[in-house]
């Protein structure tokens, strides 16, 4: 195996880096024999969440199955910077149907395996957050109702990107989109009631529905390795921050996907048969300024004529998930500690 | 082995002999006795290996379908009406892609209205989807249909839809010959897919395609459905040699040699045409009578064939295109198009209304004394038409004009002659 000199530097999590643990518990995405299921060449933009998010759940995924895996897609970016024709950077034996059925389309593929006897291949269906918490939703809860042998993996950006960041029904209250712009008295994104996927997906009752960001990759593909432990119906929801809608810097992609979870607003969680089984705990709590003030879809909500009320009730939402999840209640030293920069 | 057997019943029976391996039900009528009989049958373990799935909506029905079939699986489901609508999109794309599931289809009206009852409102939707649409005359044919819909969508890879007509097919009981399973094999070999989701020899299914592509992948399907024109009469005699009957096939004709007049139809009314045409026949009209099978690909060369020594074509049709008239009459007379004929379209049975043999009589009568019109509505109400226009034309808010014609009806629910 080539090795590369160990370079030791720190990141905001205070996590060390991924060359300093032992072999067995380096990530799959560090393995020379990774199977690169969504190679390079695609048409992704720069600091590009879900294609990140895809590539590491389908390689951990491909190699907890062997390579014996079958991905379903959902019409979105995802599909539409992957393949246009004849190029295509999937190396997984992949279809693509349509928009809001991927679900059901991954039960075809689980039940034709199943009747086959092809046991040892499994299936994975994937969708942004509109494929999933909108136009495919009735789909999904059908295959999670009947606990179809399917993986589903949605990447959430929170809009409906493809199209030129439209709203969806997994976009955050105050967010400016193409149709929720930033004017008038309530600027952006209603709040709404939200649809909290992960906790629907475990109000089935499912076997196993986890949370994870494109800031914390090993634990990301440690939940696809979990996942396939299991057989039925399975959720994994993973938040990708998409520079272009967010309006963030590309470069900071894993900087906003780590403060929404060190803010509180995306609990970072996995549940087995719809009970909470675990939470990724906040060690360095922070307020939801730092996370917000990053991404021009919150601009109107910072400087002159900003509305420091509506962050009040951003944070809130924050305050009200760590009490939900126990976010802070681990470990036990500096705990509950505010700062006010990553 | 002849059974008397309700339709549907035949044609579950009938498609369980096809070995179908994903079978996708959600119900609606009059399709559900079909997945009822094959949900069972799965569930005793006399249709095995098969997965029976009760989804949650036919887009998920058809959706299911996709997956299985694009895994090699042989994908089987049924639908009707609203159903069909609501699997719209997915039926265009498993044409898109290519995958050869088969359906059936028990047609009946689309609302509003709502109304379950059949006429072919539901096949015309779908009509240039990519599929190829057979149309059973009676129920033997509708349960032999399936078995030459399994060998030409898997032949051709292209889905294969076959329609039958709502209650008067699938919910009525006579004698079917049902085959022997042996037979049945030897007819229809086991599913080898043109393409598959294989890890083993991994491949994109489904891609993004441009300007650069996307005529050509379109006209090969084109190419694929005028395939299918050519083997659809090579299979239908295959079968009437496997079987000893005839089934399917092109079109049927009926006394054609020497008619005057053409009665073209699609579906179980062509029963009724022939005695029509019969009881003309009588009384010196020289009529006959093509029932055609394949609407999709639609048999242009055939259909001139069998009306060209005809004056007059009468289409009867269950379906019609709003603000312009008959469906399949735009098709016959493009066929026909360098044949000196007179073309009438005749749209009747819409909603269920029963389409009887007097009143086409009449209405063939009115054909040969030159008075029946290019577009006729069989047994339409004119009375209830001029009360319901008077109501608009008096008042701003008229209200729903469904409702406002069963008020004047009352109850005659049972009055449908």
């Amino acid at each position: 195996m080539t090795t590369q000199p160990v370079r030791f530097y720190q990141i905001g999590s205070f996590a060390v880096g991924n060359r300093l643990v032992d072999q067995a518990d380096r990530t799959v995405q560090s393995r020379p024999d990774r199977s690169n299921s969504l190679d390079s060449g695609h048409r992704a933009c720069q600091g590009c969440g879900e294609a990140l998010g895809a590539r590491y759940a389908l390689d951990a995924a491909m190699r907890a199955t062997n390579g014996q895996l079958i991905a379903v897609n959902a019409t979105g970016c995802l599909e539409v910077f992957s393949t246009p024709y004849p190029e295509t950077s999937w190396r997984v034996a992949w279809l693509h149907s349509l928009f809001g059925n991927a679900p059901a389309v991954a039960t075809g593929v689980a039940a034709a395996l199943k009747v086959k006897g092809m046991h040892d291949v499994r299936v994975v269906g994937q969708a942004g957050d509109g494929g999933t918490v909108d136009i495919g939703f009735g789909c999904l809860s059908g295959m999670f109702e009947r606990n179809d042998d399917v993986l589903f993996i949605c990447y959430d950006n929170e809009a409906y990107m493809n199209t030129g960041v439209q709203r969806s029904g997994a976009t955050p209250a105050a967010a400016r989109t193409a149709t929720t712009e930033a004017i008038g008295p309530e600027p952006g994104n209603v709040f709404g009631q939200g649809k909290d996927l992960p906790r629907l997906a475990m109000a089935h009752g499912i076997a196993y529905v986890a949370t994870a960001t494109v800031a914390d990759l090993h634990d990301l593909e440690a939940k696809v390795e979990r996942a396939m432990e299991f057989h039925g119906a399975r959720y994994l929801h993973i938040l990708v921050p998409c520079p272009l809608g967010w309006g963030s810097a590309p470069s900071d992609t894993i900087r906003v996907a780590r403060l929404a979870h060190q803010t509180g607003l995306f609990p970072v969680f996995e549940a087995e048969y719809g009970e909470v089984t675990a939470v990724s705990s906040i060690r360095h709590r922070m307020p939801v300024e730092s996370y917000l003030s990053i991404q021009s879809r919150y601009a109107h909500l910072f400087g002159e004529g900003g509305r420091p009320d509506i962050v009040a009730r951003i944070q809130a939402i924050a305050d009200r998930n760590i009490l939900r999840y126990g976010l802070l209640e681990m470990p036990p030293s500096d705990s509950d500690r505010m700062e006010t920069s990553p | 082995m002849r059974r008397q057997i309700e339709g549907s019943r035949a044609v579950a029976e009938t498609v369980a002999l096809c070995r179908p391996e994903v079978v996708c039900a959600y119900p609606i009528s009059p399709q559900t006795h079909i997945i009822e009989a094959i949900g069972a049958m799965v569930k005793s373990g006399r249709l095995s290996p098969c997965e029976f799935i009760n989804v949650e909506s036919e887009f998920a029905a058809m959706s299911v379908s996709i997956g299985a079939s694009a895994t090699g699986a042989r994908a089987y489901t049924a639908t009707a009406s609203q159903g069909l609508l609501f699997m719209i999109e997915a039926v265009y794309n498993a044409a898109g892609l290519g995958l050869p599931i088969v359906m059936t289809l028990a047609n009946r009206a689309i609302g509003a209205p709502i109304n379950i009852w059949n006429d072919h409102s539901d096949a015309m939707a779908v009509r240039d989807a990519g599929w190829v649409q057979l149309f059973a005359e009676t129920n033997q044919e509708a349960a032999d249909l399936h078995i030459q819909a399994f060998r030409l969508a898997e032949e051709l890879s292209l889905p294969v839809m076959v329609c039958m007509d709502g209650f008067i097919l699938t919910h009525a009981v006579e004698g079917i010959d049902l085959p022997e399973q042996a037979a049945v094999d030897a007819f229809l070999p086991p599913y080898d897919p043109r393409q598959v989701l294989d890890p083993g020899d991994p491949v994109s299914i489904g891609a993004m395609v441009g300007p650069e592509a996307f005529e050509e992948v379109r006209y090969l399907s084109h190419l694929r459905q005028l395939d299918a024109l050519e083997r659809i009469p090579v299979l239908a005699a295959e079968f009437a040699e496997s079987f000893g009957r005839s089934s399917g096939g092109l079109l049927h004709r009926y006394r054609t040699e020497d008619a005057e007049t053409i009665v073209v139809a699609l579906g179980s009314v062509l029963g009724t045409i022939k005695d029509a045409a019969d009881a003309l026949r009588a009384t010196g009209e020289r009529v006959g009578v093509v029932g055609i099978t394949s609407f999709r690909p639609f048999p242009h060369d055939a259909v001139r064939d069998a009306l060209s020594g005809a004056r007059k074509v009468v289409v009867v049709e269950k379906a019609f295109s709003v603000g312009f008239g008959g469906v399949l009459s735009t098709d016959v007379a493009m066929a026909t198009h360098d044949v000196d004929l007179s073309l009438c379209t005749v749209v009747a049975g819409l909603g269920g209304r029963a389409i009887t043999q007097r009143s086409l009589e009449s209405m063939l009568v009115d054909a040969a004394k030159e008075r029946l019109e290019r577009l006729t509505f069989l047994d339409l109400d004119h009375q209830i038409i001029e009360r319901e226009r008077a109501r608009v034309a008096g008042s701003r808010r008229s209200g729903p004009t469904a409702e406002n014609i069963l008020r004047d009806l009352g109850t005659v629910a049972s009055r449908i002659g």
